[in-house]
């Protein structure tokens, strides 16, 4: 058989810089690697030794489009260490601010990072000449996101108002007045864009994944709930690391995290929703019945759909936990340090993010673990990369490339956060 | 006559060691994106377009520090390839946090995260931009404010002088009518000697500044530092509030250092 190599040398629309390596001997994909190769900036190194009342501005520098997972995962995990329950309204604030975050995230991923694949752009701003109602609608959604971060947090990149056992300054209900109506819309609009994403072509793919994610008992998780997957793990954050093991690859700056039991997993919306659809509202059950969208989705390029969902979801629960609000009369429970090691895991807009810290006598960090929902992900991606390019290998180059790219971007990986660079290489041998 | 039609401004915007908050900052204007892309030609911004256009570029925004031996031959490349090179946010201007391991031992930080080091190929140290070419503008912050950002596109495309203020917090506080949450409550803050562009957002939300957009030129450091201990701060943690996004900038790294153990 003739040698063909086609390489590509950055993966587009994604967060960060990686490469895949597609190897194809004698019509066969025989090797798949995506490698990460995101410059390491050692954050579990350089958290040793900071104060635990530190540690919260500066995990949040890990990633520039989900900060306030970072701080909500670190946060959990501190105040587990600390014996801090954090409930009612410091906690219905919390999530208003996860409400914000997957509605930035979700609505960025799926106007400007996804919908160009399926209709055929570079990009948003070339789909916007001809798709400009939808693109619009699409960002401002994402501006209302960004509205609720800027107000609870100071601004909507690394926002500075969470602090262990609260928050440095509540609102008060007032405050809440001017997003009201801008959120009022955004439930319009997100439903105008799950209409508008269930008309795009879907590519045919059944994947058998493990889904795992957060289940609570009353809420659509955020913030907190068991480690359960579809394969009937049922577990506390405090046991990831009996049931999970990061591996390091020599191609890649990420570690890859699997199952010590079997294997690859998946973790993202389509977990989440596939998990957790009782915990829906009725009338957001009925728009996904409405689309098409099957309770569990197996299918990684309808995963816009599910997104589409869950930011409809994080407009209504917002507006929802806006209603319900009282200011509370202190803005944080006091912390004092103690000696220990805590675990705190939550739902990024990317999947589960797993923190550890071990503090000592006086609250400085000694040791710090996180598993970004990316890292977890790796495996999936390339299983998915491999049965796409396997089913499409009789595809021009550039059409099979195209599809390898997209299958990546249906999980929206988010490089930074695992490590960064996406190169396309394929070898045909 | 037929007048010449003017060509569109090219910009690209490239990506070094950071956490990407500087370049989503670009995506985050919503209101602004769309018309700015009618103005100039996004030639190469990966993060937003499988589009990639060969250089030369009118102007290249760059994010992040340099922490491999590959982004230092990279660097270079996109300077020669950049008629004006722009560094966005902290990492590119002062080495950003990852710039802590200039005061560490790299191969025991390498160790402490991965199980096999040997697999990494980086630097012991994370620099900015401007320690391997020469740059024509730096815009601070961690992240950068997206409103200064485009001013910055804006200046640099009709070639005048970007208008980003020099001052301190401190005025930006004394703007917004924030009571002083140094002097009232005796919280520590950095406002008096960071640079100016957050506007003043720590303050507003009854906590102190912790220095994200770096030192102000003539940055009095050491009166800061003591007024710090005054209020009954440690030695050692005074070095930590140094410390942080902009450890490796002069000022704020000359006085950790005066507060090292």
């Amino acid at each position: 058989m003739p040698t063909k190599t086609v390489k590509v040398d950055y993966i587009a629309r994604v967060e960060g810089e990686s490469s895949l390596k597609l190897k194809i001997r004698d019509g066969l994909v025989e090797d798949v690697r995506l490698s990460i190769f995101e410059p390491p900036r050692f954050f579990e190194a350089l958290l040793r030794g900071r104060k635990f009342s530190e540690v919260l501005d500066i995990v949040a520098r890990i990633c520039g489009i989900c900060p306030i997972a970072y701080q909500m995962s670190a946060v959990a995990a501190i105040e587990n260490l600390l014996g801090i329950e954090v409930d009612g309204p410091i906690h219905a604030l919390r999530r208003l601010l996860y409400c914000g975050e997957w509605i930035e995230s979700h609505s960025l991923h799926i106007a400007m990072l996804h919908a160009p694949d399926f209709l055929g752009y570079p990009d948003a701003m070339a789909m916007a000449r001809d798709h400009g109602d939808a693109v619009q609608r699409a960002l401002a959604l994402k501006k209302t996101g960004n509205a609720l971060l800027r107000l609870l947090g100071g601004r909507e990149i690394h926002p500075v108002n969470v602090r262990v056992g609260g928050f440095y300054r509540v609102p008060s209900r007032a405050e809440f007045e001017p997003i009201v109506e801008p959120l009022k819309q955004a439930c319009d609009l997100a439903i105008q864009t799950l209409r508008w994403v269930a008309t795009f072509p879907f590519p045919d793919c059944t994947r058998d994944y493990e889904f795992v994610a957060l289940r609570h008992p009353d809420e659509y998780p955020m913030n907190r709930g068991r480690i359960v997957s579809s394969a009937g793990l049922d577990i506390a954050p405090a046991e990831y690391e009996t049931e999970f093991l990061e591996r390091q690859v020599p191609y890649s700056t990420a570690l890859h995290s699997v199952l010590k039991q079997r294997g690859a997993y998946l973790v993202g919306p389509m977990a989440r929703y596939a998990l957790n659809r009782g915990r829906l509202p009725p009338d957001i059950c009925a728009l996904a019945d409405e689309v098409g969208l099957e309770p569990v989705c197996r299918n990684p390029f309808r995963s816009i759909l599910v997104r589409a969902v869950e930011v409809i979801f994080a407009c209504g629960e917002a507006l929802r936990l806006i209603e319900n609000y009282k200011r509370p009369a202190r803005p944080f429970e006091p912390a004092e340090p103690r000696a220990g090691v805590g675990y705190g895991c939550t739902e990024a807009p990317r999947g589960i993010l797993y923190h550890r810290y071990r503090l000592d006598a006086e609250g400085t960090i000694e040791a710090a673990s996180l598993v970004p929902p990316t890292s977890q992900n790796q495996g999936i991606i390339e299983e998915d990369v491999r049965q796409v390019a396997a089913a499409s290998l009789d595809l021009p180059e550039d059409a099979l490339q195209a599809a390898c790219e997209q299958s990546i971007r249906n999980h929206d990986p988010c490089i930074s956060c695992a490590a960064h660079f996406l190169t396309l290489h394929v070898d045909r041998t | 006559m037929a007048r010449a039609v003017k060509r569109k401004p090219k910009l690209a915007v490239w990506k070094f060691a950071s956490c990407d908050g500087c370049q989503l900052s670009l995506l985050d204007c919503e209101d602004e994106l769309l018309p700015l892309a009618e103005r100039i030609d996004i030639a190469y911004f990966p993060e937003a377009s499988r589009r990639m256009l060969p250089g030369p570029y009118d102007l290249s925004l760059v994010e992040g520090s340099i922490t491999t031996p590959h982004d230092a031959a990279r660097i270079l490349r996109v300077r020669r390839l950049s008629r004006r090179l722009v560094t966005i946010g902290a990492c590119a201007t002062a080495g950003g946090i990852q710039a802590l391991r200039n005061f560490a031992d790299i191969r025991e930080f390498a160790a402490a995260v991965y199980p096999h080091p040997e697999y990494l190929k980086t630097l012991a140290t994370s620099t900015a931009i401007s320690a391997h070419v020469p740059v024509d503008f730096e815009l601070r912050g961690c992240p950068v404010d997206k409103y200064q950002l485009l001013e910055v596109i804006k200046a640099f495309l009709t070639e005048r002088k970007p208008m980003i203020p020099g001052h301190s917090v401190c005025v930006d506080c004394k703007r917004r009518g924030n009571v002083c949450v140094m002097v009232a409550h005796g919280t520590p803050c950095l406002g008096p000697v960071t640079h100016t562009g957050c506007g003043a957002i720590c303050p507003s939300y009854d906590r102190g500044c912790y220095g994200c957009f770096g030192p102000v030129d003539d940055a009095n450091t050491a009166a800061i530092a003591r007024e710090f201990a005054s209020l009954g701060m440690v030695r050692r943690d005074i070095g930590r509030v140094f410390q942080t996004f902009n450890a490796a900038a002069e000022a704020f790294r000359r006085e950790a250092e005066n507060h090292a153990d």
